[in-house]
Parts: structure tokens; sequence; C-alpha cells
């Protein structure tokens, strides 16, 4: 039962004020104590910087929290650990990319994926940013998805949103694979 | 007809330039049906270089009949001594590799290019190729000369878009 818990993956995620050496220090310390990384996820969001990765081998979530906690204290982070199902080599390669962009207001989003999600999308890749300036925001979002009943139900969706102020592009993806 | 093991990353031999062909033997011609049955076999392949299978010559198949949406395309192609000898435009686009499993990654290709090769006979063709179809041949003779798309990865988030529409 112990092994076992040792193999499953926990996702952790660190959030803190983004400075150089969060990564450097998050990852010396798991690798001193014998962890495995699997995908990840990082990024700067806002002036904060955002890590989600893929750990096991390090014990528990709760042995993990300790074995962050000096790291966590000197970068201010904030620490999340779950054991979690997760498993490598589940990759689904994306068939359409949304991009939208427009006037920033509230409500966006969840328009644009409410009629996307109605259509069929599994999202597996969004990126959003504001641009613009602090009187005039834009907004920009970039979607990647698997459009599982297929690109027409996603373009009729988009077709169907009924808002002129935004911008949406449908573009499909094939991948070559040779 | 078997399908020939394929070599995955990092086996040394996917990153070595390979050797012209000069001989259009029966025993070459045996080679060819089974590198075309090979990308048959791999799933969703598109296309194929005859070094993924650890023959080191300037071979390769690419099939763009075999693409997900129907595009362009000059149908199931063999490819001996291909050489591109234009390239015009740039797009980003997405790719994965027989032999490099389970990852896709985004690469900046031509849009549009000239080939000439020659024929599983050896008698000299050439090809205007665009779009996807042009970039599973830069692929496939990018393995020809050793280099594999993960040589040339960009952003993740690159998104850019052909320079002219079609």
């Amino acid at each position: 039962m112990e092994q076992v818990m040792q193999n499953k993956w926990l996702i952790l995620t660190l959030v803190g004020e983004d400075r150089p050496g969060i990564v450097a220090n998050v990852t010396r310390v798991l690798f001193a104590a014998g962890a495995q990384l699997g995908e990840a996820s990082m990024m700067r969001l806002g002036n904060q910087f955002a890590i989600m990765m893929m750990v096991r081998g390090a014990g528990s979530p709760e042995d993990v929290i300790g074995l962050l906690e000096s790291v966590r204290v000197e970068f201010h982070l904030k620490l999340h650990v779950d054991e979690t199902d997760a498993a490598l080599h589940q990759v689904i390669a994306p068939d359409v990319l949304v991009t939208v962009h427009g006037a920033d207001r509230a409500g966006i989003v969840a328009e644009v994926t409410a009629a996307l999600a109605e259509a069929g999308l599994n999202i597996l890749d969004l990126r959003s940013d504001v641009g613009g300036t602090a009187t005039a925001p834009i907004y920009i979002m970039q979607i990647e998805g698997e459009a599982s009943q297929g690109i027409d139900a996603i373009e009729q969706a988009v077709a169907g949103l009924g808002v002129q102020e935004l911008s949406v592009r449908i573009t499909p993806l094939d991948t070559v694979r040779g | 007809m078997a399908s020939l093991e394929i070599l995955t990353y990092p086996d040394e031999r996917l990153k070595t330039g390979c050797e012209p062909v000069d001989t259009f033997n029966p025993e070459m011609q045996s080679f060819i049906d089974h590198l075309i049955e090979t990308c048959s076999g791999g799933p969703g392949a598109v296309g194929i270089a005859a070094p993924q299978v650890g023959v080191l010559q300037r071979i390769c198949i690419v099939d763009a009949t075999r693409a997900r949406r129907p595009v362009d395309n000059h149908g199931h192609l063999v490819l001996i001594n291909p050489e591109i000898t234009a390239w015009d435009g740039f797009a980003v686009g997405r790719e994965g590799c027989l032999s490099v499993p389970d990852y896709t990654g985004k690469v900046i290709r031509a849009e549009k290019i000239e080939l000439k090769a020659q024929d599983r006979n050896g008698k000299p063709c050439s090809f205007t190729m665009s779009g996807f179809e042009a970039r599973i041949a830069q692929h496939e003779v990018d393995h020809l000369d050793g280099v594999l798309f993960l040589d040339r990865l960009v952003s993740r988030h690159a998104d850019l878009k052909r320079r002219t529409p079609t």
C-alpha cells in the first residue's frame, strides 16, 4: 500500500510574487528528496509566478509540503498539494484554435466558453491576457481544444454568439505525424 | 507484409545525415514497399523517412491523402533523393513524429516549396507543394539530414498566421 501511495502523482500548485530563482529552488529541493517531475506548466500571471507541476516519489502531500517549507517561506509562496490519478502519456493533440479579442468587459470568457462547451469543445490549453491601457483595456484569449462534435459545430456556436464587439476566429489544426 | 521497427529518439541514427540513393534494384523496391507499409501502420502518420527504420539513405514517403481534413496534395509520394529548391512564406503548425511518441509541438515551416526528387524507379520528378503537404515534405527531408522537429520547436503559444491567405 505504501508503495502504491508513493507512485501516485501529486499535483503541486505554487504561487508567489515573481522573482528569479523560484523554479530553481523548488526543483532543487524536490530533486534532492528523490522526486520525479512529470508535466508542468509555469507562467507569470499579473506580477505573480504560478507553477502547476506533477511530482512523485517524494512521499505524501504532507511530506512534500514539509520539504518545501523553507523555500515557501523564503519566496513567500502559496503552496497547495493534491494527490491525484494523473498519468503521463495521455496527451491529446488539439484540432482547433479559437482566438478571441475585443474591448475588455466582464463575461467574455463565460459567454464564449459556454457556447464552445455546448458545441462539444474540450479545452486543452487556454491563455488569456489583458492588454491595451488601464483606461482602455483589451482582452485577448487563445484556446486550443479538441472539437468532439467537429469543427462545424464550433463554427456554428461562434456564429450564434451574437456578440458583435468581439472578434472570434476559428482555425482548424491538423498535426503532421511523420 | 511486415512493418519495420521504428527507431525512437534519442537513437543516434536519427541524428545522422543520410547517403544518396544510386541503385534502384529489386532489393530497394522491396524496402520501399516495407517503408510504405510501416507508414500506413503508424497511428495517423502522413509520412516516414528511411532513417526512422535505421536505413541511412535518402528515401521518404509523403502522403497528404492521409490528412484528417482533405488538403491539396500530389497523392502517395515515394521521394528518392528529395531536394527542396525554393521556399516561400512561413506558418506555424503542429507536428509529431513516429520516432518521438506521445509528443507534439509547434514548428515554423515554409508555406510553399519547390521540391525535386526521383521516383522509386529513379525517374526525375518535381513538385510545387503548399500547406500541409509542404510541411510533411519539410519534416521528412529534415529526417534525411538528421534533423528532428524537436530541433525546430517554437513557443507553444506561437500562433503565426499564413502570410498569404488561401
